[in-house]
């Protein structure tokens, strides 16, 4: 039965292939196989997971910020979560920041953001038709989307999301009674997490499939966009790490619900013992930050490799470095997997494997220095146009270099001891994380918008949103840092129960008033967008004089992106401002031939190439079973 | 002239300029590499989190000839896995999972078989060597559940144990293992190998489903249709890694 139903899909595809049968409403927007439909199903999930997630922040920053206030006006949103004196309930502060930092980690920096702009922008850079394969392209967003509702669902149980942060650590992940949030809501986490982690090894996969399949004909991979080494890196990272994590819940979920004793030894609650005995706790950390530690890279890389193309776009100049780029991206590639015990500096580890830790974390600088100096190298001197785009990605280089540097200070095990699991660190990865991969997603977001949509985003409400968002954050997070020196630890419901968390409560105060006015001011990114969708100016083929092959396909380009033949590739994508050309761009598409007033020696060499690029176009989709 | 042109025409195509695939090797085949290798890092993590949780208890440190099981210390694997299916009370060590990995191995030559015949369109033979894939493959999932109720069943004695159950200690006698008590050892030594085990057997009954897939294809001809045998090269690459990890299982579970 089986096969013949496969008989009669591989034949359908293939007719579809020949004359583009019109598929029906629910193919096409739905359970649609194309790249872009799948990018923005991607990228609208991602918006509305991060809405939910910055207002979780918002609220628990309300409790820091004002203990005493009466909040019982939250009450039509939180329910039984606001008490009689309109107070939050601790336990759901637990929860609010559990849910915060799995949701902006792995929903929206994670899925929204590589799932977004892989999805888009590899087969339309690399000049591709879709993914090598739209089934399970089609199937990894699926499955996130399942991940979503179960994980969405959590937030509505009586005894509340999962509430032992974002890290789940075991035994309190691992107990039932522990917390209120290990029972059921900690269930959900575990189901939801491990269809989340199916959806990114489906994705990943796929991805690096087609960057190494289906690049058109002379897109070697030195003539790739950062953009593309950058979506490829990171989708190496997921596929080495996501699998650690899904060993670690599955392990978790049977301490949990099977008797064993994985993680569980010599626990007693209540004064009675518990039988598990032999497991350890630690083995789970180091499990989890096995994949946690590159986590933070599968975060961070796509929304570098975004700036470099964005950077180099509206400098009107080449990216300085291209290499070195790619060889600080591989480098901290490789390094992510070998630091992840720097997370682990307080757990008791023998000191010396801590300074080995610390050694390798420390290394880490290095390559991404290289990539700070050489975003600064390419703005230096460029013809800069500031888009909302380019704002943001200027923007995600200063919080890539401020919170890098206390990545430098976190880094040494001495310092770490002190400053472990305070606000300094809250500070540090915010920055350097989260407001860097979400600038990341916002630049890419107001970039290639024209793309998507084919209108344009209000430029004067992208810039506004800019400065609004660049200082909240600032204001935000740069205060946070004494409060983590000065000892607050991160996760306290309050801290007015405590002499030396008297202090402070001016300056807790003011970080609270600047999230609220950073989450008010995303409201004009989401009116902007959605607005832009339907009413935006109307975008041109290519809006940004870019050099990319995206914008050389049709302003809304159909299934297959390309009318007639792929285009071919005869050069990099950095031809900025080249000198002796008329135009300051020089798309890729263009051979050598056509530019001899700007061709160097070298390149002139390769006009003899152009004849045997053009002839090899053997991986068509549309022509070639694949 | 006409020589030059021939040369130009048979130029083999530049395999990394773009606009062909790499090596010839195809979207699924590159996609099931790029599976096996996370799984790698999935049973990885598993046998890591074995070997630590086992190095943290004390190895058995007397004579061979007086070891008995304790969960004071981890059990010599030879004393646990020494049974035989009709030869009850017979030390056999390691002979039944000798001949299980063996069956198994096997398995994957004669897969290699049917992935050759696949290469020369011989669709009698790999239905052939299919057929014996499949019938290797069910051979393990027996074996191992005939091992598995033999391990939760456990010896006609039992093991006493003591137990410190708040404040007083109490002696009971175990009679194999589960996931929560072990007359072998610790339960740590239980909990990893039916964990382990488990999610390995998983993998073999997931890869016999697909063989029998493959099997059911080549046999109503949709391969011939086709064209070509890839399928059973790429369900034969599961099927090999399925084997080495057991290959890697067999050594830390059974051998040392």
């Amino acid at each position: 039965m089986s096969a013949v139903e496969t008989g009669i899909h591989a034949d359908v595809q293939h007719e579809e292939h020949v004359h583009h049968d019109p598929l029906n409403f629910w193919r096409k927007y739905v359970f649609s196989e194309d790249h872009k439909i799948i990018a923005k199903q991607y990228l609208i999930t991602g918006i509305f997971w991060a809405m939910i997630g910055i207002a979780m922040s918002v609220v628990f920053r309300l409790q820091l910020g004002f203990p005493q206030a009466d909040i019982s006006w939250l009450r039509p949103v939180l329910g039984q979560w606001i008490d009689e004196a309109g107070k939050l309930d601790p336990n759901f502060y637990l929860a609010l920041v559990t849910m915060h930092g799995t949701i902006m980690v792995f929903f929206v920096l994670t899925a929204g953001l590589s799932g977004t702009f892989s999805n888009f922008l590899i087969p339309l850079q690399i000049g591709a038709r879709d993914m090598a394969s739209g089934f399970l392209n089609m199937l990894s967003y699926w499955f996130f989307f399942t991940a979503s509702v179960i994980m969405f669902a959590s937030l509505f149980l009586q005894t509340g999301p999962a509430a032992g942060g974002w890290v789940v650590y075991p035994p309190l992940s691992a107990l039932p009674q522990a917390h209120e949030g290990s029972g059921m809501g900690m269930t959900l986490w575990l189901i939801s997490m491990a269809l989340f982690i199916v959806s990114q090894l489906l994705g990943g996969i796929n991805y690096i499939t087609t960057v190494i399949n289906l690049r058109t004909r002379g897109m070697t991979f030195s003539r790739l966009p950062l953009t593309i080494w950058a979506f490829l890196i990171t989708a190496i990272l997921g596929l080495i790490s996501f699998p650690v994590l899904l060993s670690a819940a599955l392990l978790l979920i049977f301490d949990r619900h099977f008797g064993t004793s994985f993680y569980l030894s010599e626990i007693y609650i209540g004064g009675e013992a518990l039988p598990n005995v032999g497991g350890s706790p630690i083995l789970f950390q180091h499990l989890f930050w096995f994949l946690g530690h590159p986590e933070v890279y599968i975060v961070l890389l796509p929304a570098l490799g975004i700036t470099s193309e964005i950077i180099a776009t509206n400098s009107r100049k080449p990216i300085f470095g291209y290499r070195a780029m790619i060889a600080s991206m591989l480098g901290i590639a490789f390094l992510a997997f070998i630091v992840w015990a720097h997370h682990m500096f307080v757990t008791g580890m023998n000191p010396f494997l801590g300074s080995v830790f610390m050694f390798l974390t420390l290394i880490i600088a290095v390559p991404s220095a290289v990539k700070a100096f050489n975003y600064i190298t390419t703005l230096w001197k460029g013809n800069i146009i500031f888009t909302p785009a380019m704002l943001f990605s200027i923007g995600l280089v200063s919080f890539f270099v401020t919170g890098g540097l206390t990545g430098i200070i976190l880094g040494n095990s001495a310092l770490d001891i002190q400053l472990h699991d305070t606000y300094f660190v809250v500070a540090h990865f915010h920055i350097v994380m989260g407001a860097a991969s979400a600038f990341g997603l916002f630049a890419g977001v107001y970039h290639w918008f024209p793309k998507m949509f084919g209108r344009m985003m209000n430029y004067r409400m992208g810039q506004i949103h800019f400065w609004l968002t660049f200082i909240g954050i600032y204001l935000v997070f740069f205060p946070m840092h004494y409060i983590g020196i000065a000892g607050f630890p991160r996760r306290y419901y309050q801290f007015t129960s405590f002499d030396f968390g008297k202090s402070f409560t001016d300056l807790n105060m003011f970080i609270t008033i600047a999230a609220v006015l950073s989450f008010l001011a995303q409201f004009i990114f989401v009116w902007n967008f959605f607005y832009s969708i339907f009413k935006g100016k109307k975008a041109t083929q290519n809006p940004w004089n870019s050099n990319t092959l995206e914008w050389t396909a049709p302003i809304n380009p159909g299934h297959g992106n390309w009318e007639g033949d792929i285009p071919a590739v005869y050069r990099w994508s950095y031809d900025y401002s080249k000198p002796g050309s008329a135009q300051d761009f020089i798309p890729q598409n263009i051979p050598y031939s056509q530019t001899p007033e700007s061709n160097l020696p070298h390149e002139n060499e390769q006009i003899a190439m152009e004849a045997e690029i053009e002839a090899q176009n053997f991986n068509d989709q549309f022509k070639n079973a694949h | 002239m006409a020589a030059t042109a021939t040369t130009t025409d048979t130029v083999q195509p530049k395999m990394w300029m773009g606009g062909i695939e790499p090596m010839k090797a195809s979207y699924g085949k590159l996609m099931m590499w790029f599976f096996l290798i996370s799984d790698t890092f999935t049973f990885s993590a598993l046998l890591v989190s074995y070997g630590l949780v086992r190095f943290s208890y004390p190895a058995y440190a007397g004579e061979v000839a007086d070891f008995t099981f304790s969960d004071l210390y981890w059990p010599i694997p030879e004393k646990v896995y020494e049974a035989v299916p009709f030869l009850h009370g017979v030390e056999l060590p390691l002979v039944f999972v000798g001949i299980m990995t063996f069956i198994l191995i096997f398995s994957s030559v004669t897969m290699v078989l049917a992935v050759e015949a696949g290469h020369r369109m011989d669709r009698a033979g790999v239905e052939k060597y299919m057929l014996w894939t499949i019938l290797g493959g069910f051979t393990f999932l027996g074996c191992q559940a005939w091992e598995w109720a033999h391990f939760i069943h456990g010896t006609d004695t039992g093991t006493v144990v003591r137990e410190l159950v708040n404040g007083a200690w109490v002696e009971k006698t175990i009679f194999g293992a589960n996931l929560v008590e072990n007359q072998y050892g610790p339960p740590a030594f239980a909990d990893f190998f039916f964990f382990i085990t488990g999610f390995h057997g998983t993998h073999v009954f997931s890869g016999v489903i697909l063989n029998i897939l493959i099997f059911y294809r080549s046999a109503t001809g949709f391969y011939d249709r086709r064209g070509h045998y890839e399928m059973v090269e790429k369900v034969g690459l599961y099927w090999h890694f399925v084997d080495l990890v057991w290959v890697f299982v067999f050594t830390f579970f059974y051998l040392v």
